[in-house]
């Protein structure tokens, strides 16, 4: 029973991973959970990302300061320069804070480093992604790692980090880091608390109709004289297949290698007893796949659904 | 079976079509790229360059993708077209239900009333961060009043250099009125607002474990103020130094209370999510708790320029103790007595 209520669904992720979430209309939709590797590889991303734009802000504000001091104008005060400095530290912690903000704030939902991957933030009960979640998330990421990154690095750099508290520091972020591989939502702490996942945002384009009706001329020069419908099969060739069939068939016949058309159309042939159709597969192929799913589909109506040539 | 030559388009295509399930696809093909281009547009944040008619066909086109994709999942095996679909009708799904604030707008209705309603919604975490400091601080005095030794066990050791135990009146007056000249007092706020604002935070995070620590660290961090009360008390100082620490340390310790309230909310989530289930009593608080210490931040944030530019520039105590429960007025204010009504 389990096999029958995947049929009708789209394929590909790990099983573990795949999850339904229902739309306030009614209707189940498949989405998977974002893996491990993915939000890792992300996280890097936007480690980089922020270092960069860190990094470029500081080269910047020293090339103002240098351009300031090299034109000759008066010296600013001491205060002054004070009160840039505090400016400039709360600027980091919230510019820190602010990039993943305002990144997950808006409609795609996901940062640099998401984007690229592909993945994003969703609220878990299949409700609307509120402002307060996406902070709260992003709370605990400074909790989680920011924190104690800086408690470390600034105690080094003063020479009072013992060894005590640097392991400690260690623990406390591994642990956080290894979080997510020991729930099966791999939620961060973060997500815990505000009620957010990451999943899968995955974008298809839509592909050509590949039962077309118009049957393609064969690949080789003796084409004019043979028929449109020189392919017929009868319902017990077609009765040898199912959907999974049928769908490996479609993607053969949408990525369109010839050398996998070949193979496909010599191992059907040899299921039906047919002689292969060399130089016309894609003929051939086209015109088993019409009538398979003609077949298949026409008893989908009639509630007989075929999972797979097994069944 | 219709084999026309050349391309078919449109009408022409839907009547080539072999397929019911190709047909029913040809027919309602265009609806989906013209909702896949908005939804497109919308996620790149170009919402203002859509025409009104598509704004106001979206939820049409919405629902409309709904029905195709339960459709299709139940007559089409083409799983191309179900694959594409599904990712349409997800992002779809996400542009619909997804944000609907903007950055300006979330500000507006956070200090505008939500903030104050959170504060609110922890008032029991608050009485029970509030009994753990007092409880601290008084702990913290009676133990270095009984022996002096456990003030430097209290007190971390770069803050007494010369705020210990049997330091000289003079000595003691001078580290409250220092020199008003300002000398690094910049850089020191700057440490000061990391250190405290790491406090408020930690306060936070520690309520994982059941808010336990959470308490610990609270009653330990007063500890070491009621030690150093201590030390200013047994001089007649007690009246100068409550005002030197009044004029941030109110905003200060009221952010790191609100802190560790917060923390105790999650907390107690965790232990009593009473008919709940953890994960939803935890996401619920989680919620609160968040905005809360969105709060906490800007108040450290307040509490930092307070404590670099006000309390070393400021040398009289009535003006210090002016400032400081002025402002803590406002805040209390504020938090409890700013009730707008909901929008």
């Amino acid at each position: 029973m389990a096999r029958k209520a995947q049929l009708g669904r789209s394929h590909g992720t790990d099983p573990k991973l795949k999850r339904t979430l229902v739309t306030p209309e009614g209707v189940a939709l498949d989405i998977a959970v974002a893996p491990a590797s993915a939000r890792i590889g992300a996280l890097f991303i936007d480690l980089t990302a922020l270092f960069g734009l860190v990094l470029a802000f500081v080269l910047t504000v020293f090339l103002i300061a240098w351009a300031y001091s090299s034109a000759g104008l008066p010296a600013v005060s001491d205060g002054f320069t004070g009160f840039l400095f505090v400016l400039f530290i709360i600027g980091l912690f919230l510019a820190r804070n602010a990039y993943f903000l305002f990144f997950e704030l808006g409609q795609r939902a996901a940062t640099w480093g998401k984007r690229a991957l592909g993945i994003r933030v969703a609220s878990r009960d299949g409700g609307r992604l509120t402002a307060e979640a996406i902070i709260a998330r992003n709370l605990l990421r400074d909790i989680e790692m920011f924190l104690p990154l800086m408690f470390m690095t600034s105690g080094g750099v003063q020479g009072t980090l013992s060894e005590f508290a640097a392991w400690s520091g260690i623990i406390w972020v591994g642990v956080f880091l290894v979080f997510p591989l020991l729930n099966k939502d791999r939620l961060r702490c973060g997500d815990l608390i505000a009620g957010t996942w990451v999943v899968e945002a995955p974008r298809s384009a839509l592909g050509a109709v590949v039962a077309s009706g118009v049957t393609p001329a064969p690949a080789m020069g003796d084409g004019p004289g043979l028929p449109a419908d020189r392919y017929r099969f009868e319902d017990a060739e077609l009765s040898v297949y199912g959907e999974y069939e049928l769908q490996m068939l479609e993607t053969v016949l949408r990525t369109a290698n010839p050398d996998a058309m070949e193979t496909v159309a010599a191992t059907i042939c040899a299921k039906i007893g047919w002689t292969p159709p060399t130089g016309d597969e894609r003929a051939f192929l086209e015109a088993y796949y019409t009538q398979l799913r003609s077949r298949l589909e026409r008893g989908l109506r009639f509630g007989r659904r075929r999972a797979d040539k097994n069944s | 079976m219709n084999g026309s030559v050349g391309q078919p388009g449109g009408e022409q295509a839907v009547a080539a079509a072999v397929l019911r399930s190709d047909r029913f696809r040809l027919e309602r093909e265009a609806d989906w790229v013209r909702l896949d281009g908005m939804i497109t547009a919308m996620e790149k944040g170009r919402l203002k360059r859509l025409a009104d008619d598509d704004v106001m066909a979206l939820p049409v086109l919405y629902r409309n993708l709904l029905s195709s994709l339960s459709i299709a999942r139940e007559s089409s095996l083409d799983s191309g077209l179900i694959a594409y679909l599904e990712s349409l009708t997800l992002r779809a799904y996400f542009i619909v239900y997804g944000t609907r604030t903007t950055f300006g707008g979330w500000c507006r209705s956070f200090f505008g009333g939500d903030l104050s309603r959170a504060v609110r919604a922890i008032g029991l975490d608050i009485v029970i961060a509030l009994a753990a400091m007092v409880i601290g601080a008084m702990v913290g005095f009676w133990l270095v009043e009984a022996d002096q030794q456990w003030f430097y066990r209290l007190v971390p050791a770069q803050f007494s250099d010369v705020r210990v135990p049997g330091a000289s009146r003079e000595a003691l007056l001078g580290t409250l009125f220092g020199d008003p000249d300002g000398e690094g007092l910049a850089v020191f706020a700057a440490y000061l607002f990391s250190n405290n604002a790491q406090v408020a935070i930690l306060a936070f995070a520690l309520g994982f474990a059941f808010g336990v620590p959470t308490v610990l660290l609270l009653i330990y961090n007063t500890a070491s103020l009621g030690a150093m009360l201590w030390v200013f008390a047994s001089r007649g100082l007690t009246v100068e130094f409550v005002g030197w620490l009044s004029i941030h340390g109110t905003t200060e310790l009221l952010a790191i209370l609100l802190g560790g309230a917060a923390g105790l909310h999650i907390g107690r989530a965790l232990g009593f999510p009473g008919r709940r289930s953890h994960l939803a009593a935890l996401s619920h608080s989680g919620r609160t708790a968040a905005q809360v210490m969105t709060g906490v931040i800007v108040m450290l944030i307040c509490a930092g320029l307070l404590e670099g530019f006000a309390r070393q520039l400021v040398q009289s105590t009535e003006i210090r103790y002016a400032i400081g429960y002025g402002i803590l007025a406002l805040w209390l204010a504020y938090f409890f007595a700013f009730r707008p009504r909901r929008s």
